[in-house]
């Protein structure tokens, strides 16, 4: 029997979305302002991917706010549960229609890699982005601000962490099919409600 | 090349009354005070009279007619310089008009917006004194006293005070939007001039005006057809080969070539061991800078290519004697390299072996004139490409969008394209599973 449950309240599916435009215009841009890229450019991926870090900036800065006072931080926690039968299931079980080991419910979204994952993403992968990428923005004023770093070390930090967030988006995208049917994540991520199996 | 030997030709320009000579007395009463402050134009030089003026009507080179110079008449009529009185010299340097600078020639006259756009006639209609500022007739400019960038003095025109550098106008941070509070693209603009000169990206071309001399070969002059002197003339309507100079090249609207250079040059001066670039041309006069001097710049050089004679046992360049009358060894009375180095070496008072050969030769030109409106700018991706672009030889700077880290990118795009090669395949087979089960 399947049920519906209410798992993403509004800010969150805003946050959530447009956090993902701006990362996908912010690799994009970034990539171009690489040479990896030709779409718009240098100087308007150039401006493009500063609006960008700006626009992630503050929604970043909301999100924090909304995690903090609504206490969603809790969903973050890392926990040990279950991290070896997950693997197990995408490695093994989802090709014999096994059911997924983690019970989504509301006061648990995110199963135990995934919070690992996401973690890592808050704590490390976005202060990197926005620090290395604030320095070479600002790089006239590093003497003043009493940074001491080299221009090309700040880049060599900024483009692994680009590197970084595209691996984390090919592995999202395809993650958030593996549900039955393949666009039940999705959908959720849009209405806000999920169908899931009643145990 | 040089003056010496050849003094009563080249110091119609390379001033001074009557520097006919090494034994010249440059005392005060020897500078022509007229050749600057001449209003009426009527005032030239002799091209061959050792800095003098005519005095009667003279015909140069048996064609073109030297009127007398009405010395009290030019007297009652001095006044302040103005481009036509610098041009007289500058405009020519080389032996003809944009000839040597790349970025000087008569068409600074009566410039328009789009060629100067300081000069424009219509316009701001500057003067080369509004920013070459004299202080008690010692004149701003790379040659003179102080180099041209020099201390990063504020003094506008209205000002008394040295003004030769772009910032002493415009400032450390000249880029401002007009309308706007912030503008993103002006702040980043700023950012450059701590790497770059303005005139980097601000005078994009050179020979902007009329073609300027790029290749200079002396090794071929002396040729005759039918015992008569040969002057060819190519595309751009200036000598491709001619007697007296040999071959040479000429280029208009040419892309520059970038040095870091901290406003002084490296010069080889004549007896000095050659100095040779990766290329083996000998540097002549080479820019001087490095990247981790913060006083260095990246700026814009006219490279003038040549084909020069020097002396292959002693190894050093050499001064020919090219201007002189029959029996003198001058080159372009008796055609016969030989004479002509061992008369201008003699006159020099340089050891000279008696072997002539040539050599393959450049010599830098900083550009600083000619700038165009800022429209005309470079734009960012003129520099920041992967390949081919302007700043593609420049080192000791990451430069974003030309710079890369090869592992980095090789390893990122690896993991990244094996990821999505295995979840492909993972959802291939999850489909390939579920189709079965149906």
């Amino acid at each position: 029997m399947k049920e519906k449950i209410f798992l993403y309240p509004r800010f969150e599916r805003f946050w959530h979305w447009t956090q993902a435009f701006l990362i996908v215009l912010l690799l994009l841009s970034g990539f171009e302002i690489h040479g990896s890229l030709r779409i718009w450019g240098f100087e308007k991926a150039y401006y493009l991917h500063v609006y960008c870090a700006a626009g992630l900036l503050i929604l970043t800065a909301f999100s924090i706010f909304w995690h903090l006072t609504t206490g969603s931080w809790r969903h973050y926690w890392p926990v040990k549960e279950k991290i070896p039968q997950i693997c197990y299931y995408y490695a093994v079980g989802i090709f014999r229609r096994e059911a997924h080991p983690f019970e989504k419910r509301p006061d648990q979204k995110l199963n135990p890699l995934q919070r690992i994952v996401y973690l890592f993403l808050k704590i490390f992968l976005y202060p990197l982005q926005f620090v290395t990428g604030g320095m070479l923005f600002l790089y006239k004023w590093w003497p003043k601000l009493g940074i001491k770093a080299t221009f090309s070390g700040t880049v060599y930090w900024h483009l692994l962490g680009a590197y970084a967030f595209l691996l984390f988006f090919i592995l999202h995208i395809y993650l958030t099919t593996t549900t039955r049917p393949w666009y039940n994540h999705i959908r959720a991520m849009v209405l806000g409600w999920e169908e899931v199996e009643v145990r | 090349m040089a003056v010496t030997s050849n003094w009563c030709r080249c110091t119609s320009c390379h001033a001074g009354y009557g520097w006919k000579d090494r034994h010249f007395d440059f005392a005060p009463e020897k500078i022509d005070c007229l050749v600057c402050h001449d209003t009426t134009g009527t005032y030239k030089k002799f091209p061959t009279d050792c800095g003098y003026p005519p005095l009667k009507d003279k015909l140069f080179a048996g064609k073109k007619l030297f009127k007398a110079v009405n010395l009290s008449y030019v007297a009652q009529h001095v006044g302040r310089t103005s481009r036509e009185s610098c041009g007289k010299c500058h405009f020519y340097s080389g032996g003809g008009d944009g000839v040597k600078r790349g970025d000087l020639d008569s068409t600074l006259r009566a410039p328009s917006r789009e060629l100067d756009v300081h000069m424009d006639a219509e316009g701001l209609n500057f003067t080369c004194a509004t920013c070459h500022t004299t202080v008690a007739h010692e004149i701003d400019g790379r040659h003179y006293d102080t180099p041209a960038p020099g201390a990063r003095r504020f003094a506008l025109p209205k000002d008394d005070g040295h003004r030769v550098r772009c910032e002493s106008c415009h400032g450390r941070r000249p880029h401002r939007a007009e309308k706007k509070l912030i503008s993103l693209k002006h702040l980043k603009l700023n950012d450059h001039t701590d790497r770059l000169a303005c005139q980097t990206c601000h005078i994009p071309f050179y020979g902007r005006g009329l073609p300027t001399n790029i290749y200079w070969d002396w090794s071929t002059a002396g040729r005759f057809k039918n015992g008569k002197p040969i002057v060819e003339k190519g595309p751009l309507g200036r000598p491709i080969y001619h007697t007296k100079k040999g071959t040479l090249k000429w280029g208009k609207n040419l892309v520059p070539e970038y040095h870091w250079y901290n406003g002084t040059m490296r010069y080889l001066l004549a007896g000095e061991p050659l100095r040779l670039n990766a290329k083996g041309q000998v540097l002549l006069i080479a820019p001087a800078g490095e990247p981790d001097d913060p006083q260095s710049r990246i700026f814009p050089f006219k490279p003038h290519y040549g084909r020069q004679p020097f002396d292959p046992v002693k190894r050093t360049m050499v001064i020919p004697k090219l201007f002189g009358n029959k029996g003198s060894g001058a080159f372009w009375t008796e055609y016969d390299w030989q004479k002509a180095v061992t008369a201008g070496m003699t006159e020099a008072g340089l050891p000279f072996s008696g072997k002539v050969a040539f050599i393959e030769t450049v010599h830098y030109i900083p550009l600083s004139h000619m700038i165009p409106p800022k429209e005309k700018a470079l734009k960012c991706a003129e520099c920041h490409v992967r390949q081919g672009g302007r700043m593609e030889k420049i080192t000791g700077i990451y430069i974003p969008g030309r710079d890369s880290f090869l592992w980095v990118d090789r390893i990122g795009i690896f993991i990244c394209v094996l990821t999505l090669f295995l979840v492909t395949v993972h959802g291939l087979f999850r489909m390939v599973m579920s189709l079965k089960r149906r």
